[in-house]
């Protein structure tokens, strides 16, 4: 029975433009109107440009995100001439992504062109199909066509003739989001030289359906990833909360550990295929590049004891079911109510990771900066607190927030991407308390109005 | 705004004032929320 310490974090960017058009948006604008895929596809970005995309390397850890605040927006106009890899975390290639979802798949469902398959170098052993098989998929049975620009690479079949739970479209969104779990996690075990055979459990994170016509929900993604990944010593299961499943999946990560159930936990969340380009419309209507065209993936490997920060179980906010949904009743919830335990202000905390929506991407689409909204009802909570003046607002903002930089993909902006950060940060002692603050969206199912919301606090001290 | 006796839709934001708080605050102005719905987008 160890103190639950965050010992490694690995974030992907898996870049994937020619999986826009499957996004559940420009999906459905492309039915009614598939002209618009020329002016989807000659805005997409290349590989080299998602690399120099500012907010994918602080993504991946090689700016931190407040340097964000030195940079003009919008961002996509300033180039960095970073590495494609960091301290926690890689941008990958297309090639390499459709190399790890014909990894991921067990059922024959991704077939890839024997000429394909040939040139990928990473992952490797990546087995292919004659192209004719795979032209014969798509005109017969109904497999989605894979393409590289107009180079038509490979297939996705669906999974069943008749169940609809197992089309090709969630196939391939599951596969998405198991391929991108798994290469975060494999890379992980790379980077840090940590034995996957180590891990006893892993906690999904992700939002996916995974199930069949009778269970469409079934779920454990977590241990197909962990199987793709190599952790054979472990079993699984997943945390569905919407958005809010990874700081829940890390609250229960760190409680199996500190109750000595288990000695290490991974936290693992795939990428959302369904929300690429979600905001195309906005980003064509303003002269912008499609900027949602990546996966985000975060894999946590949860220890007992050793280096790296402390979660503290003994402050964990919840979102209790009569709370109310107001922000202030939800902010109360989540950070006054916890703190106040310890008798901790507000401004006590150093940084709070809150949601990290890049704002390049969410306000040419008129939805206005979300971390930004949400750090000012932060801010106007330690007003009220009587802890800061309404003058003092915006330096709280700044100095105890941060500029958004994820991908807007549900679970992923949601605290996550600021673990690696905060991690190093921690081990660095510049940074001594971290609060991780998300919301789920719970009413997006119609099986409750209610919203959801976790906290937990990290630190660097016993 | 001369909200009391009006029919109110409520569209909030799930990052700006949901749509659950922004029918408390109409009724308490006299008004009916006759559709209430909270918007996440992201």
């Amino acid at each position: 029975m160890g103190r639950p310490v965050i010992r490694a974090v690995f974030n992907i960017l898996a870049h994937a433009p020619d999986l826009v058009r499957y996004g559940s948006k420009p999906s459905r604008e492309l039915a009614k109107d598939p002209a618009l895929l020329a002016a989807i596809t000659e805005r997409l970005r290349t590989y080299p440009e998602a690399v120099a995309y500012p907010p994918h390397q602080v993504f991946i850890g090689n700016l931190r995100p407040w340097a964000l605040e030195t940079i003009p927006r919008p961002w996509h106009e300033h180039a960095v001439s970073l590495a494609g890899a960091g301290p926690f975390g890689e941008i990958v290639s297309e090639a390499e992504f459709y190399g790890w979802l014909k990894l991921a798949d067990g059922f024959d469902l991704v077939a890839l062109k024997e000429s394909y398959a040939r040139e990928l170098t990473r992952p490797a052993g990546v087995s292919g199909t004659p192209a004719a098989t795979v032209e014969a998929l798509i005109e017969k049975e109904g497999a989605l066509p894979l393409w590289v620009g107009e180079r038509l690479v490979g297939c996705v079949r669906p999974g069943h003739e008749e169940d609809p739970t197992l089309a090709a479209p969630s196939l391939l969104e599951n596969l998405a989001a198991k391929a991108t779990g798994a290469l975060a996690l494999s890379r992980l075990f790379q980077s840090t030289g940590v034995d996957p055979t180590s891990v006893d459990y892993l906690i999904g994170c992700g939002e996916e359906a995974v199930g069949d016509r009778y269970q469409r929900g079934g779920g454990n993604l977590a241990k197909a990833i962990g199987e793709l990944a190599g952790c054979s010593n472990a079993t699984g299961a997943d945390l569905k909360a919407f958005c809010c499943s990874p700081v829940h999946a890390l609250v229960f990560a760190a409680a199996a550990i500190q109750a000595g159930l288990f000695r290490q936990v991974v936290v693992i969340g795939g990428g959302s295929l369904a929300k690429l380009g979600m905001k195309f419309r906005g980003h064509l209507a303003k002269g912008l590049p499609v900027l949602e065209d990546v996966l985000g993936a975060v894999a946590i490997l949860v220890g007992e004891d050793g280096d790296g920060p402390v979660i503290r179980l003994d402050t964990v906010g919840r979102h209790p079911i009569g709370a109310g949904s107001s922000p202030q009743a939800i902010v109360e919830a989540l950070v006054a109510t916890p703190l106040d335990r310890h008798g901790l202000k507000i401004t006590d905390i150093d940084r709070y990771a809150l949601e990290l929506h890049n704002p390049d991407i969410t306000e040419p689409a008129g939805n206005g900066d979300v971390p930004l909204n949400n750090y000012r009802t932060l801010g106007a909570l330690a007003v009220l607190r009587g802890e800061i003046t309404r003058e003092e607002l915006p330096e709280f903002v700044k100095r105890h927030g941060m500029p958004g930089f994820s991908p807007t993909q549900g679970h992923i902006p949601a605290a996550v991407p600021f673990v690696g950060h905060a991690r190093e940060l921690i081990e660095a002692g510049e940074l001594r308390r971290v609060m991780l603050v998300a919301k789920g969206s719970l009413f997006l199912g119609r099986m409750t109005n209610l919203m959801d919301g976790m906290s937990v606090l990290i630190t660097g001290d016993a | 705004m001369r909200l009391k006796g009006k029919k109110v839709i409520a569209i909030g934001e799930r990052d700006g004032v949901p749509g659950p708080a922004i029918a408390e605050c109409v009724r308490s102005a006299g008004s009916e929320t006759v559709l209430v719905t909270t918007q996440c987008y992201v």
